[in-house]
C-alpha cells in the first residue's frame, strides 16, 4: 500500500517530465528505424540490381540511362546461362569438394580439439598457441611451396590438394570447438571412465553429442570456406571438367564479357545454394563467429 | 606416473592430425618458402641457388613497388573504413527494438555469399554508363567517376565495395556490445552523461578487445585480397590488374609471378616479404594496443 501511494506521488510530481522523457525515448527510437531502414536499403540495393538484372533482355541491359524493371522478365536468361557451360557438373564437383571438406574438418578438428581440452601433455600451451599463430599467416605465404609440393606428388590437376588438407585440422574449428569443450562440465567424462569406456568411445559417445551446435557451426564454416574459395581451385584445376562453380562462374564472364543479364543470371544460381544455407543455419554462422571472435 | 604417462600420449595421439598437417602443410612450406626465396625455379628445371637475386628483383621492380601502393592505400582505407561502419551497425542493432533479427540478416548476408559472384556483381554496379551507382548519383547531380576504368578511382572502387561486405565485423562487434554489463550504462546515466560520452568512455573501452582482434584480422585480410582483385579484371575490359597496373593487389601481382610467369623462387621472395610486413604491422599493433585495449575481465 505504502509504495503504491509513493508511487502516485511521484507520478503525480513527475508527470510533465515523465511524457517529456517518454517522447525523447520514441523520438530516439524513431530515428534509430529510420537509420536502419535507410542502410537495409542501401545494403539490399544490390541484390535488387543483381535479380532485376538477371532478367533483363540483351537490348534492355543497355538502355542508357538504366531503368529498374524489366519490362519483359526473360527467365530464357537462366537456362541459356546454364546449359551454355556445364554448370551441373561444376555444381557437383563443388558439392563433393566441399561434402569431403565438412566431413574432414569435423572430424579433425573435434578429435584435436578434444586432445587439447581434456588432456595434460607436456607442450600443450605452446603447441596451442602454435595453433592460434597459424592463423595469422597469411594463406599466400605457403602457396608456392604447397603447390610445389602437391606438384611433385602428381596431385595437381585433382580434387585431392583441395579435400586432402582438411582431414588435417584447420587453426580456425580446433579453436572455436577446444573454446565450446572447455564450457562443458568434467562429469558426464568421469562417470563413463569410471565405468570403463576408454577414450575414443567416450569422445564419440558422450562428447560429439555434447558439442553439437559447435560441430554444425564448423560444418557450415567449411561448407561455405570450400564452396565459396576460388584461388586453390584456380591454382590446382586445370582440367575444365573438374572446374568449380566459383571457377566456372568467371570462365563463364570471360566468354560473355558484356552480356550482363547471362552473367547476372550465373552470378544468381551459384549464390543461391549459400543463401539458403544461410537462411537455414543463420544462428551457427552467428554462434560460431561470436564464440571465437570475442572469447579470443 | 603412469597414468600420466597414458594420458599425455593420448593427448598427442588426438592432437597428432593438426600435429601433422603442422608440420607437412604449415611449418614445412613456411620453411621451403624461405629456401626457394633464394633460388631461380620454374618448376621444370631443378632449383638454382641465386642469393639474394630475388630480393633485389623485387625492390628493383615496379610493379613491386606499384603492389605495395595499392595495398597499402586500400589498406589504410577500407580498414578503418570498414571498421567504424561495422561497429555503427553493431550500435544499432544493439537497441532494444523489434525486428533487430531481420536487420542483422540483411547487413551480413553480403559477407558470407561468394566473393567471386559478389565481385561480378559489383563489376556491374560500377559500370560508368549502365550501372546503378552513377545513375543513383545522377539523380543526386553529383560527379559520376569512372570507377574501375580510370586508375585514379581502380582502389577507391575496392573500397566502396569493401563496405558491402562488413557483417563479419558487425557480428563480432554486437557480440562485444552485449556482454558489456547494462550497470555501467546505469551507472554512466546516473552521472549524467549524454549518447557520446556514453560510447566514449563505456563503449569504446569495452568492446577494445574485439576492435583490437579486428583490426589485426583486416590487416591480415587486406593484405592477402585476391579474388575480388583477379574477378575484377574483366571490368578493366580484360586487362589482368587495371589501367596502369592501378588494381595490382600485392596478392595479384605474387599470384601473377608465381602462377603464370612461373617464377616461383621469386614469388616465394615475395610470398616472405608479404609475411614480413604483415608480421611488423601485427606487431605495431599488438605493442601499441597497451595503450587503447582495455581487458577488464583479466583482472581477477
Amino acid at each position: 500500500m505504502r509504495s503504491e501511494s509513493a508511487r502516485l506521488q511521484s507520478a503525480r510530481i513527475g508527470g510533465l517530465a515523465g511524457s517529456n522523457a517518454r517522447m525523447k525515448s520514441r523520438l530516439y527510437r524513431l530515428v534509430i528505424y529510420l537509420l536502419l531502414i535507410a542502410t537495409s536499403i542501401c545494403f539490399l540495393i544490390p541484390f535488387a540490381w543483381l535479380v532485376l538484372s538477371a532478367f533483363k533482355t540483351s537490348d534492355e541491359i543497355f538502355v542508357y540511362p538504366p531503368v529498374w524493371w524489366p519490362k519483359h522478365w526473360e527467365w530464357g536468361n537462366f537456362y541459356q546461362a546454364l546449359t551454355t557451360l556445364p554448370f551441373a557438373r561444376y555444381a557437383l564437383n563443388t558439392i563433393i569438394i566441399a561434402g569431403l571438406n565438412v566431413i574432414g574438418n569435423v572430424l579433425s578438428c573435434s578429435l584435436v580439439a578434444y586432445g587439447f581440452a581434456r588432456f595434460r601433455f607436456p607442450g600443450r600451451r605452446i603447441l596451442f598457441i602454435v595453433l592460434l599463430t597459424t592463423m595469422m599467416v597469411p594463406s599466400q605465404v605457403l602457396l608456392v611451396p604447397q603447390f610445389i609440393m602437391f606438384h611433385d606428388i602428381g596431385w595437381t590437376n585433382s580434387i585431392l590438394p583441395l579435400t586432402v588438407p582438411a582431414f588435417f585440422g584447420s587453426a580456425f574449428y580446433v579453436f572455436l570447438l577446444r573454446q565450446f569443450l572447455m564450457t562443458i562440465p568434467l562429469e558426464l567424462e568421469e562417470a563413463a571412465t569410471i565405468d570403463g569406456a576408454g577414450s575414443l568411445r567416450i569422445f564419440f559417445e558422450i562428447i560429439l553429442p555434447l558439442i553439437k551446435p559447435a560441430l554444425v557451426a564448423v560444418a557450415v564454416f567449411a561448407f561455405q570456406g570450400a564452396w565459396n574459395d576460388f584461388l586453390s581451385p584456380l591454382i590446382y584445376l586445370n582440367d575444365p571438367s573438374k572446374f568449380t562453380l566459383q571457377l566456372g562462374l568467371t570462365q563463364f564472364q570471360g566468354t560473355y564479357k558484356t552480356e550482363w543479364n547471362l552473367i547476372m543470371a550465373a552470378s544468381v544460381v551459384v549464390m543461391l545454394p549459400m543463401l539458403v544455407i544461410f537462411f537455414l543455419a543463420q544462428k551457427y554462422f552467428i554462434e560460431g563467429i561470436t564464440m571465437t571472435g570475442t572469447k579470443g | 606416473m603412469k597414468m600420466r604417462q597414458r594420458e599425455a600420449l593420448l593427448g598427442y595421439a588426438y592432437i597428432s592430425p593438426w600435429l601433422i598437417g603442422f608440420i607437412c602443410l604449415t611449418l614445412g612450406p613456411f620453411i621451403a618458402s624461405f629456401i626457394l626465396g633464394f633460388t631461380q625455379y620454374d618448376l621444370l628445371n631443378a632449383p638454382k641457388f641465386i642469393g639474394f637475386q630475388n630480393y633485389i628483383h623485387a625492390v628493383t621492380d615496379p610493379d613491386f613497388w606499384q603492389s605495395l601502393y595499392v595495398t597499402f592505400y586500400y589498406a589504410i582505407f577500407s580498414v578503418p573504413l570498414d571498421l567504424a561502419v561495422a561497429l555503427v551497425l553493431a550500435i544499432l542493432l544493439n537497441q532494444k527494438a523489434k525486428f533487430m533479427r531481420m536487420f542483422r540478416t540483411i547487413f551480413y548476408l553480403p559477407a558470407v555469399l561468394p566473393p567471386v559472384a559478389t565481385a561480378i556483381l559489383w563489376n556491374w554496379i560500377l559500370n560508368p554508363q549502365y550501372g546503378i551507382l552513377n545513375r543513383f548519383l545522377a539523380v543526386l547531380h553529383l560527379p559520376q567517376p569512372q570507377w574501375l576504368i580510370t586508375p585514379q578511382w581502380t582502389v577507391p572502387s575496392f573500397i566502396v565495395m569493401s563496405v558491402w561486405g562488413v557483417g563479419t565485423w558487425m557480428v563480432t562487434f554486437l557480440a562485444g556490445l552485449q556482454d558489456v554489463p547494462v550497470s555501467l550504462y546505469e551507472a554512466a546515466i546516473i552521472d549524467g552523461a549524454t549518447l557520446w560520452k556514453k560510447f566514449w568512455y563505456v563503449t569504446l573501452p569495452m568492446i577494445s578487445p574485439v576492435l583490437f582482434f579486428n583490426l589485426v584480422m583486416g590487416i591480415i585480410g587486406a593484405f592477402s585480397f585476391f579474388t575480388q582483385a583477379f574477378v575484377m579484371g574483366s571490368g578493366y575490359g580484360g586487362q589482368g590488374a587495371g589501367v596502369n597496373n592501378a588494381g595490382l593487389f600485392y596478392a595479384l601481382n605474387l599470384y601473377i609471378q608465381g602462377f603464370t610467369e612461373l617464377n616461383m623462387g621469386y614469388a616465394s621472395a615475395l610470398a616472405w616479404i608479404l609475411f614480413l610486413i604483415v608480421l611488423l604491422l601485427t606487431l605495431l599493433v599488438f605493442k601499441s594496443s597497451a595503450l587503447w585495449v582495455y581487458y577488464g575481465g583479466e583482472k581477477e
